[in-house]
C-alpha cells in the first residue's frame, strides 16, 4: 500500500518538476518565465521529498522526518527568491508582454531605508 | 521574563528543526533542542527587537490550510496553462492597496502571494501603501485584487495586527 | 511497481534540467539566467532525492539540504548584484 503511494507521489513530484522547467524553456517574456519555476517546482520537490519520507519511514528503522526540513526552507525560500527576482527584472526594466504601470518602479526604490539604530 | 525569553515562539520552533536535523527524538537531543531555542534568540535579539504576537491561532490555522490546498490547485492550474498555447496568456501588472501596517504582516502577505495562483510580488512602494503583483494569467484583474484582499490579507490582519 | 516508476521520474527530472540548462544557455536577460541557475539547483535537489530512494541510502540527504542553502543565498545575491551593483556594502 505505501509502495503504491510512494510510486503516485514520486511520479506527480516528477511530472510537476518537469512542466515548470518547461514553462522557464517554452514561455516568451521573463516575467511569465518566472512563475513556472517558482512554484512547480516547489510543489514538485516537496511531493518528492514527501515520497522519500514516507519511503524511509516504512522501512522499520524509525520515522524519517528530516525531508521535512528541506521542503520548509523551500517553501519559506522560494517566494523570496522569486519576488527579489522579480524586482531585479523591474529594475533592469526587461522587455514585457504587458507593461508595469505608470510609475513602477518608484525612482526611490534604489535607496531602502535603512534602520541604523538596529546596528 | 522579558529579558530572559525574549521570543517564546522562537524556541520551540527551533528546538522542532534541532530535533529534525538531528532525526532523533531522544531526550538528550530535545534538552539540548530547547537550549539552543533558549541561546539563538537572547543572543540574536538586537537583530530583532520587535516581538511577534499571534491572536487568534485559530484563524491562523484555519488560513495555513486554505494556503496550502491553494498552493495545490495553483499549481496544477498554472501546470495547465503552460501546457497550453502560450498566446492564450493574457500576463497582467496588478496594483494591490494593502491595508496591512506591520513588518510582519506584509512580509507573509508577499510571501503568500508568490506562493499562490500564479501571481508574484514584485515590488513594494517605498511608503508601504501598495504592493505591485505580476499575474500570469488574469483577465479580470478586479477580481484578483479582491481575492486576494480577501482570502490572504484579511486574516493576516486579524491574526498579526490586533494587538 | 517502485522499479519502473523510478527510472520515468528520473527521466523526467533530467529533462528538467536539460531544459533549465537550455535556458541558462540562451539567455536573453541576466535575470532569466539567475533564475535558470536557480531551477537548476531545485532540480538538483530532486534528482539528489530520487537517488537516495533509488540507492536506499540517507546520506543524500545533507547534501539536497546544503545545496537547497547555498542556492538560495547564491540567487539572492545575485539579484542583490543586479539591483544595487553591489552585495557588501
Amino acid at each position: 500500500m505505501v509502495e503504491y503511494v510512494v510510486s503516485f507521489l514520486i511520479l506527480f513530484g516528477a511530472v510537476i518538476t518537469f512542466i515548470g522547467s518547461l514553462g522557464l524553456a517554452r514561455l516568451q517574456d521573463f516575467y511569465t518565465r518566472l512563475h513556472g519555476p517558482t512554484k512547480a517546482t516547489t510543489l514538485g520537490v516537496g511531493s518528492l521529498l514527501l515520497a522519500s519520507a514516507l519511503y524511509f519511514s516504512s522501512r522499520g528503522t524509525g520515522w524519517s522526518l528530516h525531508e521535512v526540513l528541506i521542503t520548509l526552507f523551500l517553501f519559506i525560500t522560494a517566494p523570496v527568491s522569486a519576488h527579489l527576482l522579480a524586482k531585479a527584472a523591474l529594475h533592469l526594466r526587461l522587455p514585457a508582454l504587458s507593461q508595469p504601470p505608470r510609475g513602477w518602479p518608484p525612482a526611490a526604490m534604489e535607496m531602502e531605508p535603512r534602520d541604523d539604530k538596529m546596528y | 521574563m522579558r529579558a530572559l525569553l525574549p521570543h517564546p515562539l522562537l524556541t520551540p520552533i527551533l528546538a522542532a528543526v534541532w530535533l529534525l536535523l538531528n532525526n532523533s527524538f531522544s531526550l538528550g537531543h530535545i534538552l539540548l533542542g530547547l537550549l539552543l531555542g533558549w541561546f539563538i534568540p537572547w543572543f540574536t535579539l538586537r537583530f530583532w527587537p520587535q516581538r511577534v504576537c499571534i491572536r487568534r491561532p485559530l484563524i491562523l490555522l484555519r488560513f495555513i490550510v486554505v494556503l496550502l490546498s491553494d498552493i495545490v490547485l495553483a499549481n496544477l492550474a498554472v501546470a495547465r496553462r503552460i501546457l497550453g498555447r502560450p498566446a492564450q496568456l493574457r500576463p497582467a501588472f496588478v496594483i494591490v492597496p494593502l491595508s496591512l501596517e506591520t513588518d510582519l504582516a506584509i512580509s507573509l502577505l508577499a510571501n503568500t502571494i508568490c506562493l499562490t495562483p500564479g501571481t508574484v510580488s514584485a515590488c513594494l512602494s517605498p511608503d508601504r501603501r501598495t504592493l505591485l503583483v505580476h499575474a500570469l494569467h488574469a483577465p479580470d484583474t478586479d477580481t484578483l485584487v479582491a481575492t486576494i484582499k480577501a482570502r490572504y490579507e484579511a486574516p493576516l490582519k486579524e491574526v498579526f495586527e490586533s494587538c | 511497481m517502485l522499479e519502473w516508476v523510478l527510472p520515468v521520474a528520473f527521466a523526467l527530472v533530467a529533462a528538467a534540467l536539460g531544459l533549465s540548462f537550455w535556458r541558462l544557455i540562451r539567455g536573453p536577460s541576466l535575470p532569466d539566467r539567475i533564475l535558470a541557475l536557480d531551477t537548476l539547483y531545485v532540480n538538483a535537489i530532486a534528482a539528489l532525492v530520487l537517488l537516495g530512494i533509488q540507492l536506499d541510502s540517507a546520506l543524500y540527504f545533507e547534501a539536497a539540504l546544503l545545496i537547497a542553502l547555498m542556492g538560495f543565498v547564491g540567487t539572492v545575491a545575485f539579484c542583490k548584484y543586479l539591483l544595487r551593483g553591489d552585495i557588501i556594502e
